[in-house]
């Protein structure tokens, strides 16, 4: 098992809880999409899942490590090492190019991989884009070098938030199947947030979240 | 409307509160500095102006006698034969420890003194024949009054606000006495109606020169360069003041481009919007500017004793310690810090008129782009030629000073090229990806932070400038004291049968006796103070030449030549080779230049003989003493037993020295201080640019937090930003700091003071301001860099989130 969330509570300050003893698990190589009304706690599950936040109780196990035990160093490795994240916004870093931007973490988590970051590139329908920086792409491609950024680190798990949620139709779709075939390619598991069933469809098994539960 | 208009543009600062307090500061730091100096300048303008309203200085003709004194008997002469001219006795009179100017005056001829006059207008004035029956009455200004009345043995004194500081004024006669100068007169003043068809000077007193209103020591005039420099510090910190100003405004312009398209939408004409937000400018560079004055004004009262001090030492200018608060300059403050304001906001302004009705908010725009920074520098290229094409075509102080503003802007504008630049060329090479990302980083947040760096580059290129030029003056100053200050005693008898009976004394008792004898003489450049020198090695190996013939001495000491200070030779365009009339009947070539440090006025030196022959009568009081140093306090104890003289007759030549010293310190204190402020005014500019790009930095950073770096890491690379960034700066200062020394020692002081200074470098004191500066900048870091190590990850992830 590579993902393992169990019973986890989460409450922001003076707010209502978000999630409410929510449990799921992901093999490696699964894609498992959460689904949900906005405000149900889907980014909050995945940012959890992440390390990028704390949760009140219950446990996270990634790999066979518990997020509750990291303190902020090992949290911050853990990410750098082997989780990757894809949002809605791209959140490219706007000061490096395209190349910069593709093989970054990579380079953070000292996993350079030259063939991979070209197969990527190639892959990705960036290879004439390499030294544009990220103002001068559209949304398609900017999200598009961000799921190259996260692959390129061949990551153990990989988070995706609303991924394509900026895209058209046409274009969610092609960076829809470009993430799901890369992710089977890295073997990695998927976890990824989304309003739409069709998108869901596509994925291995689907989790509704409903106020904060498991519905 | 207009009021719903206000409110809604009101709220930002009631949400943006560090931004309003930003803008208020930076309003009221480029109005404080700024007016400080004006407070400084017009107060020491308004005591040369009582001064020379009082003494009528500058305003009457004045008869002089070569000697320095003019007999009874002329003066009886010339008022039987029609001449309405007025005596004036002057010299120095010590009032315990303090040196004061005891001016007597013929109260029945001489025009009615605004001291005089006022004193009569007062409820109970004074009886008129108090004042010119025994024992008279001394007037003063009233911070010498108690002093005065101390001393059992003077006339009473009365307070008198219409007097320059440090002046006694009294009857001619009162003076006399207290001068123990009986029957002396130092000069005439040549009242205004003369009658028709009096006989000439040449026939009544041809031994008297008249000295026209314009050719008086004019205070003004001598002082207008010091207070030139003083204004243009102020400029420079007013400038750096109102960076602060035009970055703070631009963000907040570009925050509300939201709400003014809101209000455009909604039917608010932009004409409506653009009066409130001058409005709203007025407003507040009034509440900053009045801060500002606030500033100015106390810290003009902590400067100006310093600066009088240094204007009565270095010119002799009676400046009061003491501040007055002026409405011109409550008024020209507040016009400045609206005008500053503006022109700082202008550019916002038109911006934002200029925006379409349906453009979003978006803060790119206010940042700016690298095209703009390739314009900007090549207007800071523009700039800094332009400065060097005046200074090649023109002439004067305003031409040096053309120069150094053209390249100090020019720099400037050119700074956030040169820096990107740099950058870029750090990031192509850099390979670990951190480094790569923060070099590049900054490349992008100069746009926002180059107007704090272009502050933080002038004010430390002004720092080295002046600094070089202070330390090199320092130098050349101590070794010119050496050089001058040879004799280990100098001693001034009572008059010239004394002086001759202490010279014949000494003789036999001491290395060597240096009469030390001078002549004021006039010159179409001003006045100049002959000197007479015996032949002896004091002069012939120390005398500080800049420039001389081949055999300099034996061209002053046998044939008749002259030395000349460099004020005169750079005033009047003389140099060795060339000749200078000293009257009628002596023209002399001129054998050396001399440099002669701190003072204002041209001089010349001859020999002894040739020095008899000009100025026969002229007094022989004054002497240097050559002595081995171990028999200075003995030697001094004998004369002053031997021939009852004053303690401050007998000066040792370590006491005249740190007397010096302690002028010449005094002289940079000012401008030590305003460099300081302008630093900090820099170190506080990068911080405001720092918090106000704070807004924009959780976007960059979140990225990197997410993809695995700690905030504690982070917060750390913030703060080697800022360092990284003001280091560079402070590099690039170097040069252009250097650049401005060379400008000050060889242009402006040339043009402000008549002499050229060698320039010295002194690199400890670079490392030193290099160290300050990254102190300052790791402080101006260390709040944001502190926030973000502190920042909840819920606020860096809202930046991921998608409602964002």
């Amino acid at each position: 098992m590579l993902l393992e969330i169990q019973n986890i509570h989460k409450t922001y300050p003076r707010g209502r809880p978000v999630l409410n003893d929510v449990s799921l698990s992901l093999e490696r190589g699964q894609t498992l999409a959460i689904t949900g009304e906005s405000g149900s706690g889907k980014s909050t599950l995945l940012n959890l899942a992440g390390a990028l936040d704390s949760f009140d109780s219950g446990e996270i196990v990634l790999d066979g490590t518990a997020l509750s035990r990291l303190d902020d160093r090992g949290r911050a490795l853990l990410r750098r090492e082997d989780v990757s994240l894809v949002f809605q916004q791209f959140n490219l870093i706007p000061s490096l190019t395209v190349a910069q931007n593709l093989s970054f973490h990579a380079r953070l988590a000292n996993r350079v991989d030259p063939e991979w970051l070209a197969h990527l590139t190639a892959t990705l329908g960036l290879a004439d884009l390499t030294q544009r920086y990220p103002e001068h792409l559209s949304g398609g491609q900017q999200q598009r070098v961000a799921i190259g950024r996260a692959l390129a680190v061949r990551p153990k798990l990989l988070l995706a938030d609303e991924p394509t949620g900026n895209l058209d139709e046409t274009a969610s779709a092609a960076v829809l199947d470009l993430m799901l075939s890369l992710v089977a390619d890295t073997g990695a598991a998927l976890l990824l947030v989304t309003h739409s069933p069709v998108i869901a469809a596509q994925l291995d098994r689907t989790a509704h979240l409903a106020n904060g539960r498991i519905a | 409307m207009t009021r719903t208009v206000i409110q809604a543009l009101w709220s930002h600062w009631r949400w943006h509160r560090i931004q309003l307090a930003t803008l208020l500061i930076g309003i009221a730091l480029a109005t404080g500095l700024w007016s400080a100096v004006q407070a400084i300048n017009a107060e020491a303008r308004a005591s040369y102006a009582r001064a020379n309203q009082q003494l009528a200085l500058g305003q009457m003709a004045m008869l002089r006698h070569p000697s320095g004194h003019i007999s009874l008997d002329t003066y009886v002469n010339l008022r039987r034969a029609g001449w309405q001219v007025a005596a004036v006795l002057e010299g120095r009179y010590r009032v315990g420890d303090r040196s004061v100017l005891l001016t007597g005056v013929d109260l029945v001829s001489y025009p009615p003194l605004p001291a005089v006059t006022r004193l009569e207008q007062e409820e109970a004035p004074p009886d008129p024949a108090t004042m010119l029956t025994a024992p008279g009455r001394l007037l003063a200004p009233p911070d010498l009054v108690p002093m005065l009345q101390d001393q059992p043995d003077l006339p009473p004194a009365i307070a008198s606000t219409a007097l320059p500081p440090n002046v006694v004024l009294t009857d001619i006669g009162v003076a006399e006495t207290l001068l123990n100068k009986p029957g002396e007169i130092s000069r005439l003043a040549i009242l205004p109606d003369q009658p028709r068809g009096i006989a000439p000077l040449s026939q009544v007193a041809p031994e008297l020169n008249r000295q026209p209103p314009s050719n008086s020591v004019d205070t003004t005039r001598l002082t207008d360069s010091f207070h030139l420099n003083l204004s243009a510090f102020g400029l420079l910190s007013f400038a750096v003041g109102l960076f602060i100003v035009h970055g703070t405004v631009g963000l907040a312009f570009a925050q509300r481009r939201g709400m003014v398209s809101s209000l455009r939408a909604m039917g608010v004409p932009m004409g409506t919007l653009s009066r409130i937000i001058l409005a709203e400018l007025v407003g507040l560079a009034l509440i900053g500017g009045s801060m500002g004055l606030l500033l100015g004004f106390f810290l003009a009262g902590a400067l100006l004793p310093d600066v009088a001090a240094t204007l009565r030492g270095l010119y002799g200018a009676p400046v009061d310690g003491q501040l007055q608060l002026r409405s011109g300059w409550v008024l020209t403050g507040l016009g400045m810090s609206i005008a500053g304001t503006l022109a700082a906001s202008g550019y916002a302004l038109w911006r934002l008129g200029r925006m379409p009705v349906l453009s979003g908010p978006g803060l790119q725009a206010w940042r700016g782009r690298s095209t703009r920074a390739v314009v900007t520098g090549l207007a800071g290229v523009g700039l800094a030629l332009g400065g060097v094409v005046i200074f090649l075509l023109f002439d004067g102080l305003v031409a040096g000073f053309a120069l150094m503003a053209g390249i100090l802007t020019g720099s400037a504008l050119l700074l956030p090229l040169v820096l990107s630049s740099i950058l870029h060329l750090c990031a192509g090479r850099a390979r670990d990806p951190v480094r790569q990302w923060v070099l590049a980083d900054m490349q992008a947040q100069l746009p926002g932070l180059s107007l704090a760096l272009m502050a933080l580059l002038l004010a430390l290129a002004a720092n080295i400038g002046v600094g070089t030029m202070v330390s090199s003056f320092r130098l050349t100053f101590v070794g010119w004291l050496d050089q001058r200050l040879m004799a280990e005693l100098y001693i001034t008898a009572k008059d010239s049968d004394q002086g001759l009976e202490i010279e014949t004394w000494l003789t036999p008792r001491v290395d060597a006796v240096l009469p030390i004898r001078n002549v004021e003489l006039d010159h179409p450049t001003g006045p100049l103070f002959l000197y007479g020198v015996v032949d002896h090695a004091t002069y012939r190996d120390n005398w500080p030449l800049v420039a001389a013939v081949p055999d300099v001495w034996t061209k002053v000491l046998a044939d008749g030549a002259i030395l000349i200070n460099e004020q005169l030779a750079r005033r009047a365009d003389l140099w060795p080779g060339d000749s200078i009339a000293l009257n009628a009947d002596h023209t002399l070539a001129i054998a050396g230049v001399y440099s002669d440090y701190g003072n204002p006025t041209g001089q010349g030196i001859v020999s002894m003989d040739l020095f008899g022959r000009i100025a026969p009568n002229a007094e022989n009081r004054r002497f240097g003493i050559r002595i081995a140093p171990e028999r200075v306090d003995e030697l001094a104890a004998d004369l002053q037993n031997r021939f009852d003289l004053d303690p401050g007759a007998i000066i040792r030549q370590a006491a005249v020295k740190a007397q010096s010293m302690a002028i010449f310190e005094k002289t940079f204190v000012v401008t030590s201080a305003l460099n300081i402020l302008t630093l900090g005014v820099a170190g506080f500019a990068i911080l405001t640019s720092l918090l106000t790009l704070w807004t924009q930095r959780l976007p960059q950073v979140a990225p990197v937090w997410a993809m695995g770096l700690t905030l504690s890491h982070l917060s750390k690379l913030e703060l080697a930003r800022s360092m990284v960034l003001a280091f560079l700066t402070a590099c690039l200062a170097l040069p252009l700091g250097l650049a401005l020394a060379w400008i000050l020692l060889a242009v402006i002081n040339v043009e402000a003071f008549g002499w050229r200074l060698p320039m010295h470098l002194f690199p400890s004191s670079w490392v030193q301001l290099m160290l300050w500066t990254l102190v300052a900048a790791a402080l101006a870091a260390a709040l944001p860099a502190w926030r973000l190590r502190r920042v909840p990850p819920a606020d860096l992830l809202r930046v991921f989130a998608n409602e964002r």
